[in-house]
C-alpha cells in the first residue's frame, strides 16, 4: 500500500524539526522519518549555550533546544514522526522506501526536504582502527545520551569548536583530557570554548598530529609529534602519551547519499566539506520538490540548520499553495537571519561556499 | 561505568535488564543501547574485522559506520549503537561477516516479470 502526504521531511535533528514545524504552522500535513530512537538529532547531547540572537535562542543549552524543539511537534496535529524509521531510497516514480518496524513502507509525497544532517571524518594514522579510537560524536552520545562515563584518559584531535566542546563536556563527565591536538598552527573554534580548557589546564598542541595509536585488544596510547610548515612530521619530536580513548574531530561531511540517488545536481564545494546538491536561495535542489536543509546542504552549525530548516519548510508549503504571501515574508526573514548568522569572520568560509553554489546553480539553470 | 552525578543533565533511566555477552551476564537499561551497556561494563572490543581479525569497537555511535557490527539474537550485523538493550537478549562478538537468516518460508523462485 503506497501511502500519500504533502510533505516528507527526512531526518528529524535541527533542521527537519525546525522544517516540520514552518510548514505544519501554514497548514501543510508532515511526515518525520527519523532513523534514530530518539529525534533532535545531535542538539539533544550538547551541553554548551548557544549563540546567535533570540530568535535561534541565543544563550539556551543546545539539549534544552532539543527538547523545545520537540515539543513543539509533539503538539502539533498537523505533524506526525517516525522513529526508528530508515528512508531507503528515492525513486524516480517519487516514491520514497521506509523501513520502518520490519516493514517495508512506500510514501508518496509531493514535497520532500531532505535534513539527514553530517557524518565525522575520519584521519589516516596506524592503529585508527583500535577500540577506543572514537569519533567527538560517539563519545558525546555515550557520555550526554546514556550518561556512561566514555573514558578514564582522553587525546582530543581537533581544536574546532567540536573538539573544543567535547574536551569539556568530558571534564564536566569527570575525565582526564590529557591534551588536545591541532594540525593547523592556530585554533580553529572560538575562543571562549578554548579559554574554558585552558583554565582547567588543558593543553591546546597546535601545530601537533597523531603519529600512531597503539595497543593489543583496545588503545593503550598514542604518540603524538610535531607538524613543519608544509604540515609534514618532524622526526625527533614524538610524544607518547598514555590513554584510553583516542577522540577525533576532524570536521564533519555531508550526508549527501539520498541526494545523489534522487538525482540533484551536486558538486564539491570544499568550504562546505564535501559534495552538496546545488540549492536554490529557498534550498530547492535541481530536482522540483525536493528541498535539502542543514548539514545535508553543507556543514554549518546547528543554528543555521535550524533557520535553514524553516525556510525549507515554509518555501515547500508555499509551493503546495499554503499561504503564499505570509510564505513568501517568513522565507525572505529567515533568508536575512541567515545573512546575518553568517556575516562575521566566523562565516568567512561559508560565505565563499555558497558564493560558489549559487555561481553554479546558476550556470546550471542557463545550460 | 556510568554517571550518577552530572553538572547539567539528569539521567533518567527505564528499567534494569540483564542479556549476555559471549556467554557472561551484563546488566543495562532499557533506554540505551547494547553499545552503552557493554561500555559501561568496560567492555570495548566489539568483534573482529572480517579479513585481518583486528579488534573493532564502535566509532561513530549514531550508526552511519558499521564498525560496531554484533551477533545479537543468532542474527549478525547489528549496529549495537542504535539497538536498544531487552531482557534476556544474546550478544555476541562478531568474527567474519556473517551468515543471513534466511526465511525459508519466503519464495527464493526468481519472478518472470510481467
Amino acid at each position: 500500500m503506497i501511502r500519500d502526504v504533502e510533505i516528507l521531511v527526512i531526518g528529524g535533528g535541527p533542521a527537519g524539526l525546525c522544517a516540520a514545524q514552518a510548514a505544519a504552522s501554514l497548514g501543510a500535513q508532515v511526515l518525520i522519518c527519523e532513523r534514530d530512537y530518539l529525534p533532535g538529532g545531535q542538539l539533544v547531547k550538547q551541553t554548551h549555550k548557544f549563540f546567535g540572537s533570540e530568535r535561534q535562542y541565543a544563550g539556551t543549552r543546545g539539549f534544552q533546544i532539543g527538547q523545545k524543539l520537540i515539543a513543539d511537534i509533539a503538539g502539533n496535529p498537523r505533524v506526525e514522526l517516525l522513529t526508528e524509521a530508515t528512508v531507503l531510497g528515492i525513486y524516480e516514480d517519487g516514491i520514497v522506501t521506509v523501513l520502518y518496524q520490519q516493514q517495508h513502507l512506500k510514501i508518496r509525497p509531493q514535497k520532500i526536504i531532505i535534513s539527514v544532517g553530517a557524518s565525522e571524518k575520519f584521519l589516516a594514522f596506524p592503529g585508527n582502527d583500535l577500540p577506543g579510537v572514537y569519533g567527538a560524536g560517539a563519545v558525546q552520545t555515550l557520555m550526554n545520551v546514556a550518561g556512561v562515563k566514555p573514558a578514564q584518559r582522553v587525546v582530543m584531535v581537533g581544536a574546532g569548536n567540536i573538539g573544543l566542546i567535547v574536551s569539556y563536556q568530558l571534564l564536566q563527565a569527570g575525565v582526564d583530557v590529557a591534551c588536545v591536538v591541532e594540525a593547523a598552527p592556530r585554533i580553529g573554534g572560538y575562543l571562549v570554548h578554548a579559554s574554558k580548557l585552558r583554565r582547567a589546564g588543558v593543553p591546546i598542541l597546535t601545530g601537533h598530529t597523531v603519529k600512531e595509536a597503539y595497543g593489543s585488544d583496545c588503545l593503550e596510547g598514542v604518540t603524538i609529534c610535531r607538524l613543519d610548515e608544509s604540515w609534514q612530521q618532524i622526526p625527533g619530536t614524538e610524544q607518547e602519551i598514555p590513554c584510553d580513548t583516542l577522540c577525533l574531530a576532524v570536521g564533519l561531511a555531508p550526508l549527501s547519499q539520498l541526494c545523489w540517488q534522487a538525482g540533484c545536481k551536486m558538486a564539491y564545494i570544499r568550504e562546505l566539506s564535501g559534495h552538496v546538491p546545488l540549492v536554490s536561495e529557498n534550498l530547492e535542489t535541481t530536482v522540483p520538490g525536493i528541498y535539502a536543509a542543514g548539514d545535508t546542504s553543507g556543514i554549518e552549525e546547528a543554528s543555521s540548520a535550524m533557520v535553514e530548516g524553516r525556510l525549507a519548510g515554509y518555501a515547500a508549503a508555499a509551493a503546495l499553495g499554503y499561504q503564499p504571501q505570509e510564505a513568501e515574508e517568513q522565507c525572505r526573514m529567515a533568508r536575512q537571519e541567515l545573512v546575518e548568522l553568517r556575516s562575521g569572520p566566523a562565516g568567512e568560509k561559508i560565505r565563499a561556499g555558497l558564493a560558489k553554489m549559487s555561481k553554479w546553480r546558476e550556470e546550471q539553470a542557463t545550460c | 561505568m556510568r554517571m550518577e552525578q552530572h553538572p547539567i543533565l539528569q539521567f533518567q533511566r527505564g528499567e534494569k535488564v540483564t542479556f549476555t555477552y559471549n556467554g557472561q551476564e551484563v546488566e543495562g537499561y532499557t533506554t540505551e543501547t547494547i553499545a552503552a551497556a557493554l561500555h559501561a561494563a568496560g567492555i570495548r572490543k566489539l568483534g573482529t574485522s572480517p579479513e585481518l581479525h583486528r579488534p573493532r569497537g564502535l566509532f561513530c555511535a549514531i550508526g552511519n559506520c558499521s564498525s560496531c557490527f554484533m551477533t545479537v539474537n543468532g542474527e549478525p550485523n547489528v549496529r549495537v549503537c542504535v539497538t536498544r538493550v531487552e531482557a534476556g537478549m544474546v550478544v555476541e562478538e562478531q568474527h567474519g561477516r556473517g551468515k543471513v537468516l534466511v526465511d525459508q518460508s519466503a519464495s527464493t523462485e526468481r519472478r518472470e516479470p510481467v
